[in-house]
This record gives C-alpha cells, structure tokens and sequence, in this order.
C-alpha cells in the first residue's frame, strides 16, 4: 500500500493516522446493526427471487456469502435461465458493480494507512450500506479503519440469514410486497442519505446526479444510472472546486 | 437437510464473486499508484452522497404514491431523530398501512 499520501483535503485533513482496532469495528458492527436489518429485508426478497429462478436454499446462500452485493445478485437472478448464461451473469454483476471502483478509491486517503491485509479483506464485506456509513465516520474525524470491515460483518451476517430465510420461504412467500419488504431498499437508502448530507453544498451536485440518474435510466437499461449520476455529482463537485 | 449444489452453478458463482470483488479492491488498488490533486478529491468526497441519491431517485420516481409518502415519513424521521432503527421501523409500517389504504 505503499507511495506518496494524497496532499490536503481541507479541514478532513487528518494529522492522526488511521487505526484498525477492535473498538472501530465493535462501533462500526453496532453503528451498522439498523441498516443491515433493513438490508435484511431485501435479503429475504432476494432469496425468495433466488429460489424462485430455480436456485437451491444452498446456492442462494453461497451467492449472498460470496459476492455480498445486493442489485449485482438481484441483477443477475433476474437474467438467470437454464442454461445459465455464463457470459451475461458475470459481465452484467461486473459493470452493475463498477461504482466499487469509485467506492474503493474515496476510502484510499484513510486506507493506505492500513496493511494490505486490513484494507483488501475490509473491502470483501463493503457494501453500499456500509461503504456510505463508513464514510460519513471517517469524514467526521474518526479514523478508525476497521470500521468498514465491522460494519460489513453485520452486513454480511444479516444478509447471509436473510438469504436463507428467503431461500426457504421462496417455497411459500407469492408477494414480498405483502410485507414491505420491496420497500425497504428505498427506505434504507433513504436513511443513508440523511445522514451523509452535510449542508448545502450539497444540493447542486446531488441534484444533478439525481438528475443524471434518472435521464440515464430512462435512457439506457441496466444499472448504468448509478455509474452516471455519481460520476455527474462527482463532475459538477470537481468543476465548481475553488482553490 | 440435505445441501444442494450444482458443480456448475459454484463455479458461476464463484466467478461472480471474483468479479465482485475486482470492482471492491480495484479502486483502492488503483489510486495506490496515482496522485491526486485537490480537485479531484473534493469529486470523491461528494461521491458517496451523489451514488446514493442516483440509486435512490430512479427507484422513488418509478414508485406509487404509498412509496412517496412512506418515504418521506422516513426522511422526516430519520432527520429528526437520527435513528435508523426508528426510521426504518416507522417506514415499513406506514408502507403497509397505506398499502392497505390506497
């Protein structure tokens, strides 16, 4: 994880270098334990979705605990058939999962502190969830490093069972709407956003990846809006940066 | 209970993780090697705001009348309150209450 440490970035500029301690990943499993409730709730939807494309409870639940990615999975069971088709299910989770890059290289001004070890098998469990909670704590001046990796366990925890209990009621279960839990993405989200936003500088560029995201998904299929719109948000951030 | 699983299927699975994970450590692996000026790291800070709004706006818009005003109950909540577990609670029964209704 070596070279150069990124220059100043204003009043996050952090003389302190990041920790990976226990008490950061205790904070960031507990911070955490909400949203993957509700990240549970499209879990059980997931694993519904998963059985009812005709995987079995065990493959359903090796996906949740090997990829760890919401839409990516719901994505790819919805282009899932017999036979699989290889091609399409690999490269559709690739590109839906692109915005990763992105989400992975914000974190590099705190990660590079970490060893490899720490930095690489922290981002195994990050999520949009917790990738966006792990933000808003180093941002607000805790460094603490192994809060993406105790934040993700919760996630990854929650939404291994979750997959389970949906697996196994995907038997049963006609309408996830039935219990809210088609909802419960956007309302997670909902809460996330609350919490990241910092004030008005802020509008502007939400308000054009906002914007972005939906001309985008008018306009093109897939899950290119999210690639889009965060790349417009970031864009119009960059373009009004004053020295 | 028997565990079922198709040969093929790991195997797609596992590259589906594999591909996963390319796009976790990627960007991180990536900038190792770059610089960045000031400029561009104002872009990232935005970012996680800006991917979150762009996953959250298509869904809202696509959405029924009990989504929006579910949602914004959320948004109210979780404003006032901070807490997550509130917000999310509050939501999932003013979703199923308005389901009921409208």
């Amino acid at each position: 994880m070596g070279g150069e440490t990124t220059s100043q970035q204003g009043d996050e500029a952090d003389p302190e270098s990041t920790t990976f301690s226990f008490a950061g990943a205790r904070k960031g499993f507990l911070t955490c334990v909400p949203v993957a409730v509700g990240v549970a709730g499209y879990g059980v939807l997931f694993g519904v979705l998963a059985r009812q494309a005709g995987l079995t409870v065990a493959e359903s639940t090796l996906m949740s605990a090997t990829v760890v990615a919401g839409a990516a999975q719901v994505i790819a069971i919805g282009v899932w058939d017999q036979p699989i088709p290889v091609a399409v299910v690999v490269g559709t989770v690739f590109i839906v999962n692109l915005r990763y890059l992105l989400m992975g290289a914000s974190l590099r001004p705190w990660f590079e502190d970490l060893s490899p070890l720490q930095a690489y098998g922290s981002v195994f469990v990050m999520a949009d969830e917790n990738w966006a909670l792990t933000m808003q704590e180093l941002r607000s001046g805790n460094p603490a490093g192994a809060f993406l990796l105790g934040s993700g366990i919760a996630i990854w925890v929650f939404w291994i069972l979750a997959t389970v209990l949906g697996a196994v009621a995907g038997g049963v279960i006609d309408d996830p709407a039935t219990y809210g839990l088609d909802f419960m993405l956007t309302a997670v989200f909902v809460t996330i956003a609350v919490g990241l936003w910092e004030g008005r500088s802020d509008l502007v560029p939400w308000l054009v990846a906002a914007g972005v995201a939906v001309v985008t998904a008018q306009l093109l299929g897939g899950q290119w809006y999210i690639l889009f719109g965060g790349l417009a948000g970031a864009g119009v951030e960059m373009i009004r940066y004053d020295d | 209970m028997t565990i079922e699983l198709d040969p093929v299927v790991v195997a797609v699975i596992a590259a589906m993780g594999v591909a996963t994970y390319v796009t976790k450590a990627g960007g991180l692996w990536l900038l190792g090697r770059v610089d960045l000026s000031p400029r561009v790291e104002s872009g990232l800070e935005i970012l996680p705001g800006a991917i979150i709004v762009s996953i959250l706006t298509p869904e809202l818009i696509g959405g029924t009348l009990a989504t929006w005003i579910a949602a914004g109950v959320v948004l109210v909540i979780a404003w006032r309150t901070e807490s997550i577990t509130l917000s999310l609670g509050t939501g999932v029964v003013v979703i199923l209450a308005l389901r009921a209704v409208l």
